[in-house]
């Protein structure tokens, strides 16, 4: 009987090992362990045995018994792996065919302009303000201390609605706006973006364009603070690598005023068609805020001191990304747009 | 305007090169746009700011450059052999309005020869842009670019024989033909020099052609005035009618450089012209006023520039500057020369200062002082976070905040639509751009339809600005608006994923869009606005308030503006947005109990519409009905004709406990009866 026994377990092994499939694999368990299967069926010999040659038989047949099951649940386990192989082989796809267009769009470069230098500002402690963009001549101009008939209005033609409302033609009314709103309170730190219009339309000049103003108010604000903040703007937006200049300027609202120049984006102040062969590319104005302006805005000037400053964004935008056409921010193509 | 170097050196001693001289002005404030080299002269281009309009003058310029580098500089001598007459003799001068003409001074040169002036002078005219015409005129050029004084020549004896002239205001319709042959009508805020009630000249812009300088001129009458400056700057705006002396008069002119300059001229004419000079200079002045003098504190310099510059150093600037001080203890008292009418406050003289030390050499510090926290009102961030969300399915697009009156027409408004009521632009540069807009759609739909022309297909934008209302008084109302726009589908693909950009796509990009503001409780109203589509648009609403539009465009409007394909659109009013998003968040329990789904069909009148049934099914179904999705919407074969089937997903679940089947089956029959009652429905 054991011989028997160890036969079927050489036989069934060789058969095991040969399987490639569960339906077969299952038809050797059956066959075998089954019910009626063939270790079953010498196990009912078993009672014709007795005394030692029982027991060992028995164990025998259990040990055998254990020995095919395990190894029918490890083929088991072997073809289900085979089988999920396949099956991942059968499902493979051209990863390289595109996805699913899902919609896509994007802010303006405008925008993104706007914002990163709201970030650079709201890191050093300013406030967004923000005015009407339809102002009073007061606000535009008296009291930024452009009274009426100053050659100073030429610099900036204006879209007049009324003869005492027009178009703001820069952002400097909020100024005095909120300055108005906070006197006495110190400090004054804010920013102001917005949209502003001029009588101009060309190839360097748009009748509405966008712009940032700033303005600092508190006890000894000095020229000194002035360069340091913008110069640390400037390597903010432009890089920690780019050098600026100050040169003298004129705006009626400030005194002393400066121009700010950084060193050209795209030659590094070697020269290039970019910055006129000059190494420099003028990017804002600024300056310490007139005496005058700051008692429009309800502050004395002997007790503070403040200093202001306006860029074109539309200015730093064509810089930063080399758009060459001021004309294109508000063509509004889409191949343009899709390229921020 | 351009500037000979070689004749600049006439006036002030220098070696640096002609890029050195533009370097070091520019940086100093008067700006040199360009440098130009040619035969063994340099011209510099002057780009000066308005302040500094005396720097028209060579003489002035030169102070800048002495005051550079430390040198003085040289003003030509006026060497006049006067004969023994005596000007009162041969013409008198009254300014009736002082307030235009503060000074004016006259001088006669007799039996002068009018002929070509000499080569180096007609080069040096050429040089800085004036063309040559005769020794006269050309004296009178050559001066004014030196001095920055305007001068004006008049034929004597063309003069009427009062010989008196009067400076006065014109009278309205008042006219004079003008050097150039042009007749000027005139107004009363202009000034006219007059001779015998008759023009002679249109004061400090233009002379007059009855007086003219020609051929045979031998008595020449010189003119040097000061004329206001907002005035001459007026008049030659309202008669387009700019000249080099009018652009030297509207900066400010130099009411004591009047007397050099006429002698200046009147040596020249003598050292060129050969004539005989009348003795004495008329000079009418009727206010003289002493040069204004301004306090100048070293301490407050500092203060001001954050430097640490010492009173010698502070004194060494205006030292070089030429202007005169006295000390007044630890302060300056500084009189301000004639010639720069720009320094006013004290503040002037600090930036003089400040530019002569070099604003490179002002140190660059971060401000101290409490420290301040920046950031954004709730407002802003909440326009922020839209801007964010809608560049996620949109291109944010700008457009002018001007638009053409015909947009209206094009979107079929009716002529009684409070949105015709516009701000208009007084002063446009075309009808194009002449009113405010009142709605943001036409000129989203003029970027669709410039898009298209340009091939650029399946075009999602949208727009965030301000539209304007006029108010009977003040400002304008400004509001802003949030626009949006769609036309075409999604970008064509291989998955056969073809999304039409319609109604109901851009409905759901907002919904997705008032979902994330925690914008609840929308109603969708049947809407009739004019530019959209009657059958398809819809006013928005939530808690009573109105958002704003939506829909598809109206045919004939995309046809006004060229737009083949069908578009949609919707603009809202960012204020009511911010007002009814959510402000703050509590979280609602995840319930651990399971959800029963079930599904319903039915069958209606083709003119029910979703909103109606899934009122019905939300109030029938009860507390325990967390949700309901329409999965379907059919009509055709299947269904009777003039109905339509729909097929709702229905959730039920409670935070309270496992539902039961027979209590889920009893709100389903509630459901369905009702559905059947209140709408007719038949279930399928």
């Amino acid at each position: 009987m054991i011989d028997k026994l160890r036969r079927i377990k050489i036989l069934t092994e060789e058969k095991i090992s040969g399987v490639s499939d569960f339906d077969s694999l299952n038809e050797i368990k059956v066959k075998i362990l089954g019910r009626k299967g063939e270790i079953t069926q010498l196990l009912r010999g078993l009672k014709d045995l007795v005394g030692e040659e029982r027991a060992e038989a028995g164990k025998v047949a259990n040990d055998i018994k254990n020995i095919l099951e395990n190894l029918i649940e490890s083929k088991t386990a072997d073809l289900k792996k085979i089988e999920l192989e396949m099956n991942l082989r059968s499902e493979k796809i051209d990863i390289s065919l595109p996805g699913l267009p899902l919609p896509a769009g994007g802010k303006h470069p405008i925008s993104r302009i706007t914002d990163e230098i709201k970030d650079i500002f709201i890191g050093m402690g300013f406030t967004v303000a923000e005015g009407p963009e339809i102002e009073t001549d007061y606000y535009n101009f008296e009291a930024l201390n452009i009274p009426p008939d100053h050659p100073a209005r030429d610099m900036q033609d204006s879209f007049y609605i009324t003869e005492e409302m027009l178009l703001r033609t820069h952002t400097s009314p909020v100024q005095v706006r909120t300055m108005e709103k906070l006197a006495p309170q110190i400090p004054v730190k804010i920013i102001v973006p917005g949209k502003v219009y001029r009588k101009d339309d060309d190839a360097t000049h748009s009748p509405m364009f966008n712009q940032v103003e700033g303005l600092m108010i508190d006890e000894r604000i000095t020229f000194a603070n002035l360069k340091g903040t913008l110069m640390l703007f400037a390597q903010k937006i432009f890089g920690e690598e780019v050098r600026v200049r100050y040169r003298p300027s004129f705006f009626p609202f400030t005194e002393p005023s400066a121009e700010m120049d950084i060193s050209c984006v795209h030659c590094q102040g070697q020269g290039c068609r970019v910055c006129s062969h000059t190494g420099w590319l003028e990017i804002l104005g600024a300056g310490m805020v007139n005496p005058r302006v700051l008692q429009y805005g309800g502050y004395d000037p002997e007790r503070v001191t403040g200093f202001a400053f306006g860029m074109g964004i539309e200015r730093i935008a064509m810089l930063k990304y080399g758009i060459n056409d001021l004309r294109l921010f508000f063509d509004n193509d889409k191949r343009f747009l899709t390229q921020f | 305007m351009g500037v000979s170097i070689n004749w600049l050196k006439d006036y002030v001693n220098f070696t640096w090169t002609p890029e050195e001289v533009a370097h070091r002005l520019t940086m100093a404030g008067i700006a040199i746009e360009g440098v130009e080299n040619n035969n063994n002269d340099s011209i510099i281009e002057l780009d000066l700011t308005p302040n500094r309009g005396d720097c028209l003058g060579m003489i002035n310029l030169a102070r800048e450059i002495a005051a550079l580098n430390g040198t003085d500089i040289s003003i030509p001598k006026t060497a006049i052999k006067e004969n023994h007459e005596e000007i009162s003799n041969f013409i008198t001068v009254e300014i009736a309005d002082p307030d235009l003409c503060p000074r004016y001074t006259a001088r006669l040169i007799k039996n002068i020869k009018v002929k070509p002036s000499p080569e180096w002078m007609q080069a040096r005219l050429i040089s800085s842009g004036i063309r040559p015409i005769n020794n006269i005129v050309d004296i009178t050029n050559y001066v004014m670019l030196e001095s920055n004084q305007p001068l004006h020549a008049f034929d004597y004896d063309l003069l009427s024989e009062a010989k008196k002239i009067i400076i006065r205001r014109a009278e309205t319709g008042e006219k004079i033909i003008t050097l150039d042959d042009v007749e000027r009508q005139l107004d009363s805020q202009m000034l006219l020099i007059t001779d015998d009630g008759r023009p002679v000249a249109l004061a400090g812009i233009m002379g007059g052609q009855n007086t003219e300088i020609n051929d045979q001129t031998v008595n020449v009458l010189l003119e040097s005035a000061c004329f206001k400056n907002t005035c001459i700057r007026k008049s030659a705006r309202k008669l387009a009618l700019r000249s080099d002396a009018s652009i030297r008069f509207e900066k400010g002119s130099d009411v004591n450089g009047v007397v050099y300059a006429v002698n200046r001229a009147v040596a020249l004419m003598q050292e060129l012209g050969e004539g005989e000079v009348v003795a004495g200079i008329c000079d009418c002045h009727p206010c003289p006023t002493p040069l204004p003098q301004i306090i100048l504190r070293p301490e407050r310099v500092n203060y001001l520039l954050g430097t640490s510059l010492s009173t010698v150093q502070i004194r060494e600037y205006i030292q070089k500057l030429k202007f005169e001080w006295q000390d007044q203890e630890d302060n300056m008292l500084v009189t301000i020369p004639s010639y720069r009418p720009d320094i006013e406050m004290e503040v002037d003289l600090i930036e003089e200062v400040a530019r002569l030390n070099g604003y490179d050499n002002i140190p660059a510090t971060l401000a101290f002082g409490d420290t301040t926290q920046g950031g954004l009102t709730p407002y802003q961030k909440f326009k922020d976070r839209i801007k964010v969300l809608m560049a996620s399915k949109f291109y944010e697009i700008i457009n002018y905040s001007f638009i053409t009156p015909r947009y209206f027409d094009m979107m079929l408004l009716p002529s009684e639509s409070e949105l015709r009521d516009v701000v208009r632009v007084a002063n446009p540069l075309s009808e194009e751009q002449s009113v405010m807009r009142t709605i943001i759609l036409p000129s989203l739909l003029d970027t669709v339809s410039r898009n298209l022309a340009r091939k650029n297909t399946n075009l999602a934008f949208f727009e965030m600005g301000s539209v304007f209302y006029p108010q009977k008084d003040g400002l304008p109302l400004e509001i802003l608006k949030l626009g949006a726009v769609v036309a075409g589908r999604l970008e064509t693909n291989w998955l056969k994923q073809e999304i039409d950009m319609d109604f109901y796509y851009l409905k759901g990009a907002l919904e997705t869009l008032l979902t994330n503001l925690g914008i609840d409780n929308l109603k969708w109203e049947e809407a009739q606005e004019p530019g959209y589509h009657p059958g398809r648009s819809a006013i928005i609403m939530s808690k009573g308030k109105e958002l704003g539009i939506m829909g598809e465009i109206h045919p004939q409007v995309r046809q006004n503006f060229n737009i083949k394909p069908r578009a949609c659109a919707f603009e809202l009013d960012m204020d009511t947005l911010f007002k009814l998003s959510r402000q703050r968040v509590m979280m609602e329990q995840i319930t651990r109990y399971p959800a029963v789904e079930r599904d319903l069909a039915i069958v209606v009148d083709e003119q029910v519409k979703a909103v109606d049934a899934l009122e019905v099914i939300n109030l029938s179904g009860g507390e325990l009905l967390q949700n309901t999705v329409i999965f379907d919407i059919y009509s055709g074969d299947q269904v009777p004709k003039g109905c339509k089937s729909m097929a709702f997903k229905m959730t039920f679940q409670s935070s309270e406990r496992t539902l039961t089947e027979a209590e889920v089956n009893s709100r389903m029959d509630e459901v369905r009866n009702e559905l059947k009652a209140k709408i007719q429905a038949t279930l399928r």
